[in-house]
């Protein structure tokens, strides 16, 4: 759809969100602080961070729920202080609580009429039947579990055709069961085009689907990048006898070194096409150098983030665009 | 379009939950109790003999007035705790999170809930109102001068407190917001009667309590309107003067200019709510 649209145009697509410069202070507190990030249109943006990292006050303030006190917002090309930049936004807010007077059929009715946009009844039923809900489309939201409501609440994110959908924690009620249909779901919204921001605490989640990541930390921009960015930075690590002062002027020389014993681990530059392991065995064993092991290291976005928020290594920074 | 969403929303919430079936069934109870109250009345053997006709209508009036009263009472209590959860609640539970971040103006949002809410109360004081009329129509014979205008003033009594409630409630907690509204009504009325007893007495510093608060808040001076429309014309004069403190007489008709004043302060009111709503962080 949006495709068609840019055809016509000539122009390139608006990202689905662009931020500059947000911040929010409540009192002395500054929750937010000069965030800046975009979302491409039919890109999965994970927002990971810690409790307190001004993940969702971000997400509130992309949608007009909070008053910025300084930046900038840009939802699918509109400012977004005009409500209209909301029309093809689905939302599901971590504190997810649905009129309980409602029916779950009347919930979503009432969000498609709100939104203005033209989805039938059929089509409310389907999206039920995508969380879940199929059989309870006729009872009283007062008497859903948590987990039901979050489905529900999942189903009212994606009832009037977004072209973003906004998850904050999406899976913090659900059972594991629930956690992997929700990652389906996300996926199938991929698939389809739909953006996606996603914050949640489950970082295999993220890492599974997200194409990119941002850390906030303390109300600012830790570290992002694409998932290859921040994890492409990897390690290998040999053990190793017989090193003398040139056999570990050797070893520097591929990245920084660190030694345990005999086992020495090399951090490999995130470029690396390959063969800098195999020269460095070749060298070493020219060097005299008896090589036991050689272990690459693979570095898990869990790793990464622990990392990047306990400030262990300069993270890589990508620049705001 | 949203507001006329939000306001059929805020009346499906109403029907649905068990406000509405609590304040009929006091009404019911209320219409049946004055139903037997002027029945006894007819009848009634003073220590002087029985009551003349005028009399008769007098205290009719009286009562009927002291009923309407308790019955705008219960329509102010309603609504003032419909009206309280209705923002602050909704903020506080995350329902208004989903709702607002669909592509709403929230000053359209607070229309269709006030709306809603105006419907609802209003409609119920009308309609309560009107069986209570009927009944003691039917019960003494008795029907008041203006049943129409009283109505409409009692239901813009209705409306000037709910305003006031939303307003409350978009700062201050769920709670607090219906007790305050309550609160400020009943002070109102007090000071209303303070200031007729003031006037009744010769008294101008007392008598300008009264006047001062009917025009803070106008509720105490929609209801002296409606009482008025109410009361047999005949009546105020039967109790003689010196007792134009009485709190269920009103000596005069409200003059235009206060009846120009009410939907001022209303807009005043609703303009101050929704500029603190579109400002609250949710």
């Amino acid at each position: 759809m949006t495709s068609d649209a840019a055809a016509l145009d000539g122009l390139p697509p608006s990202p689905a969100v662009w931020c500059s410069g947000l911040r929010k202070r409540y009192g002395r507190q500054t929750a937010v602080d000069d965030v800046s990030f975009t979302v491409a249109r039919g890109e999965v943006l994970g927002l990971l961070g810690p409790n307190g990292a001004g993940k969702t006050s971000v997400i509130k303030m992309l949608l007009g729920l909070v008053r910025p006190d300084a930046g900038e917002v840009l939802l699918l090309g509109r400012r977004s202080t005009d409500p209209r930049s909301r029309s093809a936004v689905g939302y599901l807010p971590e504190l997810f609580r649905y009129q309980p007077w409602l029916t779950a059929a009347e919930v979503l009715a009432l969000h498609v009429k709100l939104a203005r946009v033209d989805v039938d009844a059929s089509e409310q039923r389907d999206c039920l039947a995508l969380v879940g809900l199929a059989d309870r489309a006729g009872d009283r939201v007062g008497g859903f579990s948590k987990g039901m409501q979050q489905r529900l609440g999942l189903a009212v994110a994606l009832v009037a055709r977004p072209e973003l959908v906004v998850l904050d924690e999406p899976t913090s009620a659900l059972d594991p069961l629930g956690r992997v249909d929700v990652r389906d779901l996300v996926l199938a919204l991929k698939a389809r085009g739909v953006a996606v921001l996603l914050n949640s605490h489950l970082i295999g989640e993220v890492e599974r689907v997200c194409d990119r990541v941002v850390i906030l930390d303390k109300g600012k921009v830790a570290a992002s990048g694409t998932l290859a960015e921040l994890l492409g930075q990897r390690e290998v690590r040999l053990r190793l006898a017989a090193v003398d002062g040139r056999a570990e002027d050797r070893l520097r020389a591929s990245g920084s070194m660190t030694r345990s014993g005999d086992w020495f681990t090399v951090q490999l530059a995130a470029d690396d096409d390959g063969v800098t392991v195999p020269d460095l065995v070749n060298d070493l064993v020219g060097l005299g150098v008896r090589v036991h092991a050689v272990e690459p290291v693979r570095i898990s976005l869990e790793e990464r983030l622990l990392a990047v928020l306990r400030h262990e290594e300069p993270a890589p920074q990508e620049a705001a665009r | 379009m949203t507001a006329l969403t939000v306001a059929g929303l805020t009346l499906r919430e109403a029907s649905r939950r068990r406000v509405v079936w609590a304040l009929l069934a006091m009404t019911v109870v209320l219409l049946a109790l004055s139903a037997w109250g002027f029945s006894k009345l007819i009848g009634l053997d003073t220590e002087l003999g029985t009551m003349t006709s005028g009399e008769a209508r007098l205290v009719a009036s009286l009562l009927l007035n002291l009923i309407l009263f308790g019955m705008s009472l219960i329509a102010a209590i309603g609504t003032a705790f419909l009206a309280g959860p209705t923002l602050a609640g909704e903020v506080d539970s995350g329902q208004a999170l989903a709702l607002l971040a669909r592509p709403v103006r929230r000053s359209a949002v607070l229309f269709g809930k006030w709306l809603g809410l105006i419907a609802f109360g209003g409609g119920y004081v009308v309609i309560a109102g009107l069986a209570q009329l009927l009944v003691v129509r039917v019960v003494v014979g008795y029907w008041p001068p203006a049943p129409a205008t009283g109505l409409a003033l009692l239901a813009a009594e209705t409306i000037v407190l709910l305003t006031l409630a939303l307003l409350l409630s978009s700062v201050v907690s769920t709670m607090a917001s219906g007790i305050v509204a309550v609160g400020l009504f009943g002070a109102t009325w007090v000071a209303g009667v303070v200031g007729g007893i003031g006037a009744a007495l010769g008294n101008e510093g007392v008598a300008q309590v009264g006047t001062v608060s009917r025009i803070i808040l106008p509720t105490d001076g929609l209801w002296r309107g409606a009482m008025n429309a109410f009361q047999d014309p005949t009546a105020l004069a039967q109790m003689g003067p010196g007792q134009g403190g009485f709190p269920f007489l009103s000596a005069s008709a409200l003059t235009p200019a206060y009846l120009a004043w009410a939907p001022v302060w209303i807009a005043v009111v609703w303009g101050l709510t929704a500029l603190s709503f579109s400002r609250r962080d949710v």
